[in-house]
């Protein structure tokens, strides 16, 4: 879309110079100013530029980080105290990186809901869809990284318990998982190599971003109507300053609520155990991920297989990678799917209990009958389990052909105006693209 | 001339093949080392010696944790109300099923019933488990569930074996060493 026009004209001599040489200015300029955006996107498209935001936030946080961090089990734990205590604004630091890493989840997990209920994953956008897959995974590898850092009890049996999840693979688990230590368990020589990796791979996820934003910008952004934009003048308008000035509007309620916890809630979404030292010989006593990777920590226990709890738990992440493939409806928005609404929302609880489950201790009884226990959370987890994976297996595949969905709108204007209004449109427009 | 290069293999055609070998050759002998420097290294393997340990002071019903190689190693003291416990089980449909008499070693030839000497990390994603306590007051697992009992065998949770038991030898009758 934008790459087949530009309405960039360079003003000054230097600028006539620079674009005949190097058309930098030009990108800039048809990628966030004149670029077409469709006049109907709501506020879920926002957190786009908001976790754009939090990976730098990120990366600046984390730089500064680590010139006062020792990554040595002797010094790991004491130089993040030290970090906390004696550090100028060190605690602010350390708090913004360790709460923006939970924003950074919430944005994210925000953004992929949105981009399952309107449908953003089907065609043309398979392989935006899957490029956003390959970020996500790579901001779990980044995330479970970064918390074994600080080197606390949870930090350790963390790295334990995830990196002996490769031991299930058959034959070469344990030579794997060796390989993975460069020891005979958690200990120095992984936490630097965990240190390297963490520091690599927020650099590997701002490559995959440019080629996420790269396709965004070639097909073009769905919108709430999930009708593709058919006339330039009508159903889009230019990215600046509409949508430049509402992604800062929101960028900014964001990091309010990154604020509040950074200031008043610093420690609400970590976890207490982690104050203390690791210490190989103790496992505390309950052990839980984080919270953003609670759901697929409830997928793992509710199989009592270790292979087969392994093999769910990052089966429930590919089936992501699937999903332009899995659902067979034509009609992108959920909006004017009655049965899918019902079905995604469905999928939303679901995804939401299993976290409960994973936060949960295994034995705890979910429903008894009579003082007899008919289900505990393993069993809850399994029901669970069996809801998440038949969405994607039963509900997406069958909805598309049984499914009878409501009109569409002829267009974008349409779905804003309707069909009287969307004849004269008042307001600037992006200008059209010149085939 | 065109003919004659599409039937016959040519000296361009060896040459593009044995570049393309002598290539492969090339990446995967710097693909190695980056690979094998990741795996323990010397000092780790020196600092994994084998260790020697005296059971005189472990009273019978009682355990201590080592650590060996970054990890713990469980020594329990059995009681003979234990072993005989543990020995009654054998045939109880055990998930990872072996006898009592294969979790315990001999010295000159006699069954060291009463010491169990296994690695205590759980089998199923290496968590501590918790001695004396569990379904079959052996060990129990507080991460994922996993009981065990006196002698190390998995009896009931996710875990998919016994307790590994380290190599371990009699020096005496209250004396092992470990590795």
């Amino acid at each position: 879309m934008a790459e087949h026009h530009s309405s960039y004209v360079p003003k000054t001599g230097f600028e006539r110079w620079l674009d005949a040489r190097l058309p930098i200015v030009r990108l800039m300029h048809d990628s966030a100013v004149s670029y077409p955006v469709p006049r109907n996107l709501n506020y879920f498209w926002t957190f786009g530029g908001i976790l754009m935001f939090m990976l730098v936030s990120q990366i600046v946080t984390g730089i500064v980080l680590v010139m006062h961090y020792t990554p040595h089990v002797d010094h790991a734990f004491q130089s993040v105290e030290h970090i906390m205590r004696d550090v100028n604004y060190g605690w602010l630091m350390r708090y913004m990186h360790a709460n923006g890493a939970s924003m950074f989840f919430i944005a994210v997990y925000i953004h992929i809901f949105r981009g399952m209920y309107y449908g953003s994953y089907k065609a043309p956008r398979e392989v935006l869809w899957i490029l956003g897959v390959v970020i996500f995974l790579l901001m779990m590898a980044t995330a479970f990284l970064g918390y074994v850092l600080p080197w606390g009890q949870m930090s350790f049996w963390g790295a334990t318990v995830i990196t002996n999840l490769f031991s299930a693979i058959p034959v070469v688990g344990e030579t794997i998982v060796v390989w993975l230590w460069g020891g005979y368990s958690v200990d120095n020589p992984t936490l630097n190599r965990f240190f390297s990796l963490h520091y690599l791979l927020p650099f590997m996820i701002f490559g995959v971003v440019i080629l996420h934003v790269w396709a965004l910008h070639h097909v073009g952004q769905n919108n709430p109507s999930g009708v593709e934009v058919k006339n330039y003048k009508k159903d889009t308008v230019p990215f600046t300053p509409y949508a430049t000035v509402k992604d800062l509007f929101a960028m900014v309620c964001f990091m309010i609520f990154f604020a509040w916890f950074v200031f008043y809630h610093p420690n609400f979404l970590g976890h207490a155990d982690n104050y203390i030292p690791a210490d190989p010989l103790k496992t505390p006593a309950h052990i839980v991920p984080e919270w953003y990777f609670l759901p697929f920590y409830g997928i793992l226990r509710a199989i009592p297989d270790k292979l087969g709890g392994v093999v769910a738990m990052f089966a429930s992440i590919a089936i992501l990678a699937f999903l332009p493939w899995l659902d067979t409806s034509k009609v992108r928005s959920g909006k004017y799917r009655p049965w899918f609404k019902f079905a995604f929302w469905t999928f939303v609880v679901v995804s939401v209990l299993l976290g409960y489950t994973g936060s949960q201790p295994t034995d705890k009884v979910v429903l008894a009958i009579g003082g007899r226990t008919v289900m505990d959370m393993v069993g809850f987890a399994q029901i669970l389990t069996a809801i998440y994976f038949a969405y994607f297996l039963v509900a997406l595949p069958l909805l598309g052909l049984i499914e009878k969905p409501k009109a569409l709108p002829a267009s974008i204007a349409d779905s804003v105006l309707g069909p009287a209004g969307s004849g004269h449109i008042a307001g600037a427009h992006a200008a059209p693209p010149k085939h | 001339m065109a003919d004659q290069s599409m039937s016959e293999p040519n000296r361009r055609d060896f040459l593009f093949l044995a570049t393309g070998a002598a290539g492969a050759v090339a990446v995967g002998g710097v693909a190695w080392p980056l690979i094998s420097q990741m795996s323990p290294d010397a000092s780790t393997i020196a600092a994994g010696a084998p260790v020697e340990v005296d059971l005189a002071p472990i009273a019978e019903g009682r355990a201590i944790t080592l650590k060996w190689r970054g990890k713990p190693i469980f020594v329990r003291h059995r009681t003979a109300a234990e072993i005989e416990a543990s020995k009654k089980d054998d045939a109880s449909g055990l998930p990872d099923p072996q006898a009592d008499a294969a979790r315990v070693r001999a010295f000159e030839g006699k069954a060291q019933e009463q010491w169990v000497v296994v690695y205590g990390n759980c089998t199923h994603l290496g968590c501590v488990p918790i001695g004396f306590s569990g379904d079959f007051n052996g060990w129990y697992c507080p991460c994922h569930g996993s009981h065990y009992d006196n002698a190390g065998r998995i009896r009931k949770g996710p875990a998919p074996r016994n307790l590994d038991i380290p190599e371990f030898t009699f020096l005496s009758a209250s004396k092992i060493r470990i590795g």
